[in-house]
């Protein structure tokens, strides 16, 4: 165990260490996302109510559109100079590095979640009546589609056209993700009488299928 | 002792045998160069020896671990610098050899100690450390690749074409290392197509053609 958390961390700090020295995801995924939500306030040509109201799911479109660029990131790390190869040949367990790039992803959704949150208070006028409920829902949401995007980053890795392939794969798997996390985020903002907390439960067993799939499967499409 | 054994191995790559009954005996201490056209099996060699690559049919062990049971035994003996660099361009010099000690599972402390070494015997110019390996040159990048490999003491390094893309300093650099590896009891195998290059460090060429191994008598 003690290994396998070394292993971990040391593929999410790398991740990170990378992203952060990069600032892809301050320069390029943030004013993406924020760019997305300023987008749908022009197509929708919509009051603020409007968009108060359909703001849960423009913020987790947003979100879901820079998690296919945070993925892609992801997997050219390991494949530009084929250091997946060194990672296998250093004995790394691939559960651990599977976690490890998942929390790497995790914490940069988190991070983009806040710049998020502001946007849609900045640009749509949102009041978040039920801030633990927001916190929450954010949080397992990402762990859902950070586990789920690595996973799915690995499959299509192997493929030729994994950019385009990438988003065909994984945006419907996580469409019921992206269900629930709208219903909670309309429940944290009162936007809707749905118990937001229910949808929260949803959103936790979905993470915790996609770990176990995504941590019995990696080391299987790596060694492919 | 046989680092290598290999008796009638076969690799199936989907349905196409890449290596067609290869058997091969390398042992402990010795440089054997591998030579050959482009896809004759060379790499796809030498990724079966590094237990990256299943074995399809016949038998063989490499460092006492047999390659159809021990391959994770085996990845962690092997040092194998292929085409890529395996470096990380966005980290530095510094950053890459930590990361890769750290990975093979040393300590922080350790992992420090021995990247400080293999960098300094590597000759990686202290001023280029801090830089990002992207901003390396590709002599540089193989030096620091080869730290990288170095910090977990391998026995067992097989080499993918390691002088190419280098210019004469970058290559006699490589020379000289796989000199270095022999002389501590290291076992070296080099494919390459540069034959005069090889033939000066390897007194033992085999010629791989079609996917099996011919060895060169009149070395």
């Amino acid at each position: 165990m003690k290994q396998f958390m070394h292993d971990l961390l040391l593929v999410a700090k790398k991740d990170l260490r990378i992203e952060i020295r990069s600032r892809v995801i301050i320069n390029q995924v943030v004013p993406f996302a924020l760019l997305v939500l300023v987008l749908f306030g022009f197509a929708l040509d919509a009051d603020q109510k409007t968009l108060r109201a359909f703001s849960p799911g423009l913020f987790w479109i947003a979100v879901l559109l820079s998690l296919l660029l945070a993925i892609q990131r992801s997997v050219s790390l390991e494949t530009a100079n084929d250091s997946l190869t060194g990672l296998k040949l250093a004995g790394l367990s691939p559960v651990a590095i599977f976690f490890g790039k998942s929390v790497a992803i995790f914490t940069q959704l988190v991070f983009l979640e806040i710049f998020l949150t502001g946007g849609i208070i900045i640009f749509y006028g949102s009041v978040i009546e039920d801030p633990t409920l927001w916190v929450v829902a954010g949080l397992i949401t990402a762990l859902a589609v950070s586990v789920t995007g690595t996973l799915y980053g690995a499959l299509a890795s192997g493929l030729e056209v994994r950019e385009t392939l990438l988003p065909i794969l994984l945006l419907p798997v996580l469409a019921p993700v992206l269900i629930g996390a709208t219903k909670a985020y309309s429940g944290a903002l009162g936007e809707t009488v749905s118990n937001g907390w229910q949808w929260t439960g949803l959103l936790s067993l979905f993470a915790l299928i996609a770990a176990t799939l995504g941590s019995l499967a990696y080391g299987v499409l790596v060694e492919e | 002792m046989d680092v290598i054994e290999l008796h009638g191995a076969m690799v199936f790559l989907g349905r196409f045998p890449a290596l067609a009954g290869v058997n091969l005996t390398v042992e402990s201490g010795e440089i054997v160069a591998l030579q050959g056209a482009n896809g004759a099996g060379k790499t796809t060699l030498l990724k079966l020896c590094a237990g990256l690559l299943p074995l399809g049919s016949g038998s063989g062990k490499v460092l006492g671990h047999d390659l159809f049971t021990e391959q994770q035994s085996i990845r962690r003996s092997v040092a194998m610098l292929g085409h890529s660099s395996g470096l990380y361009e966005d980290l530095t010099a510094r950053e890459n050899v930590i990361f890769w000690a750290q990975a093979s599972g040393l300590d922080k402390a350790t992992a420090h100690e021995r990247a400080e070494n293999a960098i300094k015997r590597m000759g990686v110019e202290e001023r280029l450390l801090s830089l990002p390996v992207s901003r390396l040159s590709a002599g540089q990048k193989r030096r620091t690749s080869l730290a990288s490999l170095t910090v977990r003491r391998p026995e067992l390094w097989l080499l993918d074409e390691p002088h190419s893309g280098l210019d004469q300093d970058g290559r006699e650099a490589i020379d000289s290392f796989i000199r270095e590896v022999v002389s501590v009891g290291g076992t070296v195998v080099i494919a390459s197509h540069e034959l005069d290059r090889v033939s000066s460090l390897s007194p033992r060429i085999i010629t791989v053609a079609g996917g099996i191994t011919l060895e060169n008598e009149d070395q």
